[in-house]
């Protein structure tokens, strides 16, 4: 006889002891600890503040190590923890131009004020894997054959775009009038269309690879924009309050961000003279990959802005920004898991239905009343 | 009969941008007639259609419809850019009808023929599934498009049979006023002279005015009572359509009908 | 069993005032889908959080919640909410649809009328019925706001002339009040003639859309349909093969490999009452 099944409670805490067990792995081997995470891990930290909208390297290192090294999972962790924190206060805008460069880069020009400093970065190394990186416990010996000192952070250098400004040669992107606060992402719901904070905002906390894939697109034809890489700097910014008590600003530290200016195909009317257009990304810590694509989408979803033909789909800010989230695609791609069969037995039902109908036609028995009513 | 006209256009001026494509066009159109907007291509006359449909704003000047007001029909001229966008589409969906020079731009490609004609109808308000299938039907025939077709879907129809589609699927709540752009070309020939045939019949039965765009004199000849010929912009000759074209006094539209080949 | 380490329910209280307001402005227009700041939850998006959101803004400390999923209390996503709340409410919780002030449901509606008084909170994967005609939200929203549903009967006369029937069986879309298309959630169509005039307050939270709405008690809510091809509800041949019930919604279980059926009831609180009043009157099955 059958019983209905029960026992959903037990089953879940089983299920948390099973978890557990998967994030700890073998035993013997030592624990994770969060300090080894936020040092050595410390570009997934990077985009786990970054997309979590949270800059706080220990909490990100706390989540990926919940999460066992699913990024997204910890995403999801920081972003539902920053949820309920209450908010204490609003800093000044970071000032990029004053950052303490640890690395900064321009494609557009061979030589700059304030030099091309390669900083550290993967793009030169040869992606061989190093086995040396297998032994682990002491600190290896530094190789002192070729020694090349490293250079101290460098001092604060003129952005490109303001080099480039001072001929008028980039866009303006005055700040709008009046002045207005930023749409806050976090505490209304996005609606099209979008103002321009919006978009940043949304662009900021978009899934990475989602992002990189429609930046790519632009570069394959999907609505070109013939970009360059202005500028992209690497490095400290100071992190600005002014306390209503106080009157004055004072610090509160240094945040590390990655900036990318990317600039792009001019454009212009026999009226207007032709300008180069722009597209921005920014991110916590070091990661460009992020901030360039964000750059590039950012730019192809100024189509309709600068008059130009939406093609394609990262062009079109309620394609591209209805699914940036990766909370909610991968929470809605995911949610398919969940028990359905209410709904797929109805399907079940009509189908049968149409089937037994279909038959009794090839049958030439009566037609079905209802496909009878419009013979 | 209405003695006043159904639409009055003042001084319409259209633009792209800093370019002017439309320089000043007025003309009235009254109940029944059909008015055909004749010029070669980058005349403005597709724009001033569009201008005239609450498609393109323009620039400058005025269109005024006269909205129906109660049964007897007669209303007073209503600037069309001065009502709301609910109105404007409430007004196009009933009482106006567009049909594009591409079938496909006027027509929902992925749903059967017979929702496309009954949609309006749907719009608005009519709920028996029976009764909007034979009103459907009805038109495909009136249309010449077989009623068996009632369930395709119009990309299994050829080039005519898409248009008629169009037709009938702006004409089933038969609307006082309706714009065409182009309606035949890109139509073989035979098919064209079998289009216009029906369209002329349609609009004397159902006493439309309508306003045609077209860069061929022949269907202006065939369609319309009246015309207006365009060239850069402006209006540079109109009149009864018998008399302009038997009897041009501007040069350009002399060199238009001296062009057309005879049949 | 309450967690005093969280607030109560979760939710900071500035945000259960947003949310309350967003209810208030559903439930004076309603079937109209208020945007509101949904916040990111312990749950994912996708997984109930618009219905979480709802619950955890009206519920207080006397409420007595019951969480259902596809009609059952025990189902693991069910049982997953209702600790939620258990964790940070501490409330009473029942599986007993009339003992219930606040039943937060996934995709059906209880079979067991419900009474004034009692709040019924759906959780809403996609609250535009139209998105899949039309995917642009600033065309849809010009649609809703000129009560221009053209598309939405056109989509239903291509069913009819394709299938002979309506192919759509759940999330069958209805219009509230006279005024608003509204989607109710993926339940089965079976349970939409239950929306209308129901004397509960039923809300609806898509968290992940970040939109609420809601029809107040006793409000007009007509499921779409033709004249000639009026709406009609599923049926089944057989009763609950468990309590014998033949007015339920029943869900199909594969007994054995060789395709033994059994049909039982959905919703799980009515099939165990069923069953005891047939026990208790000594009614065989």
């Amino acid at each position: 006889m059958y019983v209905a099944v029960k026992g959903g409670e037990a089953a879940i805490l089983n299920s948390y002891r099973l978890l557990a067990q998967q994030r700890r792995g073998d035993p013997a081997v030592g624990e994770l600890s969060i300090d080894h995470i936020a040092q050595q891990l410390r570009l997934a930290v990077d985009r786990v503040m970054t997309e979590g909208s949270v800059y706080d390297p220990q909490l990100a290192a706390l989540a990926i190590k919940q999460s066992a090294g699913d990024l997204v999972e910890a995403i999801f962790l920081l972003r539902a923890y920053r949820a309920t924190l209450p908010r204490l206060a609003y800093t000044e805008a970071i000032d990029t131009g004053r950052m303490v460069l640890s690395r900064r880069v321009s494609a557009t020009f061979k030589d700059l004020p304030g030099g091309q400093l390669l900083g550290p970065t993967y793009d030169y190394t040869q992606r061989l894997l190093d086995f040396s990186l297998l032994a682990t416990g002491t600190e290896p010996a530094a190789d002192t054959s070729t020694h090349v000192s490293a250079p101290a952070p460098s001092e604060v250098a003129p952005r490109v775009i303001d080099l480039l400004n001072h001929e008028g040669l980039v866009e303006d992107q005055a700040v709008p009038a009046g002045d207005p606060e930023p749409f806050d992402l976090t505490r209304q719901p996005l609606r099209f269309p979008a103002d321009r904070s919006a978009r940043l905002q949304n662009l900021a906390r978009a899934d990475e690879g989602f992002l990189l894939a429609m930046a790519y697109s632009t570069q394959r034809g999907y609505a070109e924009s013939h970009p360059f890489v202005g500028e992209i700097r690497f490095g400290t910014v100071d992190l600005c309050l002014v306390p209503e008590e106080l009157g004055f600003e004072i610090s509160l530290g240094d945040i590390a961000v990655t900036e990318c200016q990317m600039v792009n195909q001019f454009k212009g009317s026999h009226t207007e003279p032709p300008q180069f257009t722009r597209g921005y990304g920014l991110a916590f810590g070091h990661s460009e990959r992020k901030a360039m694509a964000m750059s590039l989408v950012d730019r192809a979803l100024r189509a309709q802005e600068l008059g130009e033909e939406v093609t394609a789909p990262a062009q079109m800010p309620e394609f591209v920004m209805s699914h940036s989230d990766s909370l909610e695609s991968s929470g809605f791609v995911q949610h398919l898991k969940l028990p359905h069969y209410v709904d797929f037995q109805s399907e079940l039902e009509l189908v049968r239905k149409m089937r037994k109908a279909i038959a009794r036609q090839d049958k030439g028995a009566e037609p079905d009343t209802e496909r009878d009513a419009h013979a | 009969m209405s003695q006043a006209p159904l639409l009055r256009v003042r001084d319409l001026r259209c633009a792209y941008g800093a370019r002017e494509v439309v320089r000043g066009i007025s003309f009235d159109l009254w109940p029944g007639e059909v008015l055909a907007v004749v010029g070669e291509s980058g005349s403005g006359k597709s724009t001033l259609l569009n201008a005239v449909a609450a498609r393109h704003a323009p620039t400058a000047g005025t269109v005024e419809f006269a909205v129906r007001q109660g049964s007897d029909g007669a209303g007073d001229l209503a600037d069309i850019y001065a009502m709301t966008e609910a109105q404007r589409r409430l007004l196009a969906r009933t009482d106006w009808g567009f049909v594009h020079q591409n079938a496909a731009d006027g027509l929902r490609m992925n749903v059967s023929a017979g929702a496309n004609v009954s949609e309006r109808l749907m719009a608005l308000g009519q709920r028996h599934y029976g009764r909007l299938r034979a009103q459907a039907s009805d038109w495909l025939e009136r249309v010449e498009i077989d009623p068996t077709r009632i369930d395709d879907r119009p990309d299994t129809f050829s080039g005519g049979m898409r248009q008629r589609l169009q037709i009938a699927r702006n004409l089933i709540t038969a609307p006082r006023l309706v714009f065409m752009d182009e309606p035949t070309s890109g139509l073989d020939v035979s098919v064209q002279a079998r289009l216009l045939d029906m369209l002329r019949m349609l609009t004397r039965q159902m006493q439309l005015a309508a306003i045609v765009v077209t860069h061929d004199l022949a269907v202006a000849r065939l369609l319309a009572q009246r015309m207006v010929v365009m060239q850069g912009g402006y209006a540079v000759e109109s009149g009864l359509t018998d008399q302009v074209l038997d009897d041009p006094q501007h040069p350009y539209t002399q060199l238009l009908v001296s062009s057309v080949l005879p049949p | 069993m309450r967690d005093p380490h969280i607030h109560f329910a979760y939710l900071d209280e500035r945000t259960k005032r947003m949310i309350r307001r967003a209810i208030l402005k559903a439930v004076a227009i309603p079937g109209y889908q208020v945007p509101f700041g949904s916040r990111e939850m312990p749950l994912p998006y996708g997984w109930g959080t618009g219905g979480i959101q709802v619950t955890a803004s009206i519920i207080g400390s006397d409420d007595v919640l019951k969480v259902i999923d596809q009609g059952s209390d025990d189902t693991v996503n069910a049982v997953n909410i209702r600790r939620f709340f258990q964790r940070t409410t501490g409330v009473e919780v029942t599986t007993d649809t009339t003992a219930a002030s606040i039943i937060q449901t996934r995709h059906r509606i209880p079979e067991t009328p419900l009474a004034e008084g009692q709040i019924l909170v759906y959780q809403v994967p996609v609250p535009e019925p139209m998105q899949h005609l039309e995917p642009l939200e600033v065309e849809t929203r010009k649609l809703h706001a000129l009560q221009e549903y053209g598309l939405m009967h056109v989509n239903l006369y291509e069913d009819l002339a394709h299938f002979g029937q309506i192919a759509t069986t759940y999330d069958y879309p209805v219009l509230v009040n006279g005024r608003y298309i509204m989607a109710p959630s993926p339940i089965p169509k079976f349970d939409n003639p239950k929306m209308h005039m129901n004397p509960a307050l039923q809300l609806f939270g898509a968290g992940r859309e970040k939109r609420i709405y809601a029809v107040p008690p006793y409000t007009s809510v007509e499921s779409l349909g033709f004249e000639d091809h009026p709406f009609s509800v599923q049926r089944w041949e057989q009763p609950c093969g468990i309590c014998g019930a033949r007015d339920s919604f029943l869900d199909e279980v594969i007994t054995d490999d060789q395709g033994g059926r059994l049909f039982v009831c959905s919703d799980s609180d009515y099939c165990a009452k069923t069953q005891s009043a047939a026990a208790s009157s000594g009614t065989t099955l």
